[in-house]
């Protein structure tokens, strides 16, 4: 943890208060997102007792398994939960826009909208991966047939979380870890777990949470007390009431996850979420492409190139995420600037018209002078951009201690039109405040991967194709 | 002797590798020392402070678990061993929950032990030193014995899909494993108990069972440093005044200033851990500690919340010890004031 969230922490404490620790939301907050909460029996491998599910706060729909236990009741929840989640993921795939791709050589096509799914914890989310696991080999025929909306759940979930682990991805969200981003409580990581103490701290402060504790659980395990009081002698009855009892434990949280939507939407949304959400259009639209063609499910396990291709994407995401964030955020960028990696500072000199006719052809190269008093972990040699100015790069020629702190001389290329006098306003002024990091925006490319049919014998050989469970 | 008094007459709670984990998660703490060596019912004593936590098992969870282990050990335990691959080798049930019996059991899983013919033995009766006293220890487990070696195997009845299963479960076992591990070691010494132990858990969605083995080696070297870094509990008691009694019979007022006489030493984690944590909890608010230890290392270790603060805007001034946390945590104040105003 950083110590400015630390610090936060520690002045949320003091002020019986959560604090801000975001100024923009980094995350992409559908219109019309899907509300699912899970809740599972406790001791069975990802049996489900209920959900409750849909789009508007006022139409909560409750799914029960009567009897968790039973084989049929589980696939009949499976077919409920199809029933509601399958239409509203799919009614996305409508319009499509054009995208430019291969240096506009060529486009492709995307769904201008993509589905988003939220669940109140990682819980949640563990649990959806493990129901799709278990759903999506399915057979709609044999000997133990399911209805046929039970695998393509089961795909369905499985996309959903495989997103949900790549950074930045808002296609399935959950609550805790949203608030959690934008938002430090005055208790430790543990406690914030519990989305209704997390949101209390939000929204009315430090008694509240405590007394939210006691309240309901946000699932997908229930409480043990509660699964001994009241569940088990519900179940062993056969017991009518079930669906109520179920539905009084749930409400709570289905409020909470609305408002919890409500308060994400207050925040203004962080300059780059579009683009990531553009991302997550992408991927929606690939997976769409992928169903309407072979449809085979998602394998149990990658195969050796398919799963150093997912951990490239993966890194690469997560590198990212955090320059993004960096650079929409002031607060996230003060991380940055107090490990010494950013700093802010006042242009004192400007040399805009420089021109460096040491090469074959002569290149604009204007140099600054940026005063500035913040910790310095920056090398001379090393290349520096900055937020206001993400096409510009500007190398560190020298760092000279100053009675308060230090002269940067930098020297700017790139991002000021292609003529030797640079265009107004992209070179810094003196006395313009400048805010300069290593961190870069610039594109990485990616390691190239052989043929899946060419893995070598060292990482397993090619994998087996597909065969029917 | 001086530990059954600070428990009164009430009937003393037995340690487990569960609580032995839980000690060793936190060995710094000298009140849940005590309060386990002291055999105290932790439940009862928070509960009569108006403390309660919750530390209940579902019952579905319990019968589950009961139902895995019962079809595993169903007709001679002939599940088990076709998972273990074992072959017919004897099998020998020293279970019994009784605390009279404890001596006459504990010589009966010695002996049998020792004998070294090949054999599951079920629910054996083992002693472990920890801070200073023997503790019996009456695992939910088989040892294998096979050409003199045995191995330690844990039925649990979290699954495992796909070969994998939930990190959390499998690090708790592996860390029970561990302490059944010393504690055979302690009886039958080093070479003869595996650091290998088989966990048997029921596989993908099915009640079909999967044996995996898991390396201990790392969970017992932690559990043996841990050990020897509990603080002497005998030293502990001794030093403490006549007064203190936990007997949950006598009023709050003397129970909580009995509590205050041994120091617990709190953090987020004990919530999962320990029956006495939401008092803690309470006790140590207003502590960085309090709000995890990656809070309180990030706040330069800092003690208390408020002295945190008042460094960041400079109302405290530091000492020596504290300059450089002190300037971290200014820099911190003034940029968070920045970037929010």
């Amino acid at each position: 943890m950083s110590t400015l969230v630390a610090l936060a922490r520690a002045q949320a404490f003091a002020a019986g208060r959560a604090q801000p620790i975001a100024t923009v939301r980094h995350l992409h907050v559908q219109d019309h997102p899907f509300v699912l909460i899970p809740l599972a029996m406790a001791g069975e491998a990802n049996a489900p007792l209920a959900a409750m599910v849909g789009t508007t706060p006022d139409d909560p729909r409750l799914l029960v398994v009567a009897q968790p236990r039973n084989r049929d009741e589980r696939f009949a929840f499976a077919d409920g939960l199809a029933t509601a989640l399958v239409p509203y993921l799919t009614s996305f795939a409508g319009d499509t826009e054009a995208v430019p791709v291969d240096r506009g050589r060529d486009v492709r096509h995307r769904f201008v909208d993509a589905p988003q799914v939220w669940v109140p914890n990682t819980g949640g989310v563990d649990f959806l991966r493990l129901f799709g696991r278990s759903t999506r080999f399915r057979r709609v025929d044999g000997e133990y047939p399911v209805p046929p909306t039970v695998p393509l759940l089961g795909q369905w979930l499985t996309f959903l979380a495989g997103a949900s682990e790549v950074p930045g991805s808002s296609l399935l969200l959950n609550a805790v870890q949203a608030l959690g981003m934008h938002w430090a409580t005055g208790q430790s990581g543990a406690e914030d777990a519990h989305l209704g103490s997390l949101l209390a701290w939000i929204e009315s402060g430090a008694a509240a949470a405590r007394e939210a504790e006691a309240g309901p659980v946000a699932g997908p395990a229930t409480d043990p007390d509660f699964d001994n009081r009241v569940l088990a002698p519900l179940i062993a009855d056969g017991d009518p009431a079930l669906a109520s009892v179920l539905r009084e434990l749930m409400l709570p949280t289905w409020q909470q996850m609305w408002r919890t939507l409500a308060l994400l939407r207050t925040l203004p949304a962080g300059d780059r979420v579009a683009t990531r959400w553009d991302g997550d259009r992408d991927s929606y639209s690939s997976f769409v492409e992928h169903l309407a063609e072979s449809g085979l499910p998602q394998p149990r396990r990658d195969g050796a190139v398919a799963a150093a291709a997912r951990l490239q994407r993966l890194e690469n995401a997560a590198t990212r995420y955090a320059v993004q964030r960096a650079f929409d955020d002031p607060l996230v960028m003060a991380e940055y600037r107090l490990a010494g990696v950013a700093f802010g500072g006042v242009v004192t000199l400007a040399n805009p018209d420089r021109v460096d006719d040491t090469g074959k052809r002569p290149v604009l190269r204007p140099r600054i002078m940026v005063a500035t008093t913040e910790t310095l972990r920056i090398e001379a040699g090393a290349t520096l951009t900055s937020p206001a100015r993400p096409a510009q790069k500007a190398k560190v020629i020298s760092i000279t201690p100053t009675g308060t702190g230090w002269d940067v001389l930098l020297e700017l290329s790139g991002g000021m039109g292609r003529k030797l006098v640079a265009d107004p306003g992209t070179v810094p002024l003196v006395g313009e405040k400048l805010l300069l990091t290593t961190l870069s925006e610039a594109y990485r490319p990616g390691v190239a991967f052989p043929d899946p049919t060419e893995t070598p014998w060292t990482h397993g050989g090619p994998p087996e194709p597909y065969a029917e469970p | 002797m001086k530990l059954d008094r600070l428990r009164g007459p009430a009937k003393a709670k037995r340690h487990n590798a569960r609580t032995i984990a839980a000690l060793t998660g936190n060995p710094g703490c000298a009140r849940r020392s005590v309060l386990d060596a002291a055999g105290i019912d932790k439940v009862k004593l928070a509960e009569r402070i108006g403390f309660p936590g919750s530390f209940g098992q579902s019952r579905f969870a319990l019968a589950r678990g009961n139902a895995f282990e019962a079809m595993l050990k169903a007709d001679g335990c002939a599940m088990l061993r076709s998972v273990l691959d074992v072959g017919v080798v004897d099998y020998q049930d020293l279970g019994e929950d009784a605390d009279d019996t404890l001596g006459a059991r504990h010589d009966r899983t010695r002996s049998l032990l020792a004998s070294s013919t090949s054999a599951l033995i079920d629910h054996p009766l083992l002693t472990l030193s920890v801070a200073g006293q023997t503790v019996f220890l009456e695992p939910d487990l088989i040892a294998f014995q096979s050409e003199g070696r045995l191995r330690v195997v844990e039925i649990k009845s979290f699954a495992v899909v796909d070969g994998q299963a939930d990190a959390a479960k499998v690090s708790a076992a592996a860390v029970q494993a561990a302490v059944y591990v010393l504690a055979l070691r302690e009886l039958l010494g080093e070479d003869r108990v595996s650091h290998e132990v088989v966990l048997v858990c029921p596989e993908n969605f099915s009640l079909e069972p999967v044996a995996v083995i898991l390396d201990v080696r790392k969970q017992l070297s932690t559990l043996r440093r841990q050990l020897s870094r509990l603080s002497s509990v005998s030293s502990l008691v001794e030093a403490l005044p006549e007064s203190v009694s936990f007997d949950v019979t006598l009023p709050v007022s003397s129970l909580l200033a009995s509590l205050a006489e041994v120091s617990a030493r709190y953090v987020p984690e004990c919530l999962s851990a320990c029956e006495m944590s939401v008092y803690c909890r309470d006790e140590a608010a207003g502590s960085t500690a309090a709000l995890g230890r990656s809070v309180r290392e990030s706040l330069g270790g800092v003690e208390t919340v408020s002295l945190a603060l008042d460094l960041s805007t400079g109302a405290a001034s530091p000492t020596p010890e504290q300059e450089e946390a002190a300037a971290l945590l200014r820099a911190a104040a003034r940029l968070r004031e920045e970037a929010l105003s």
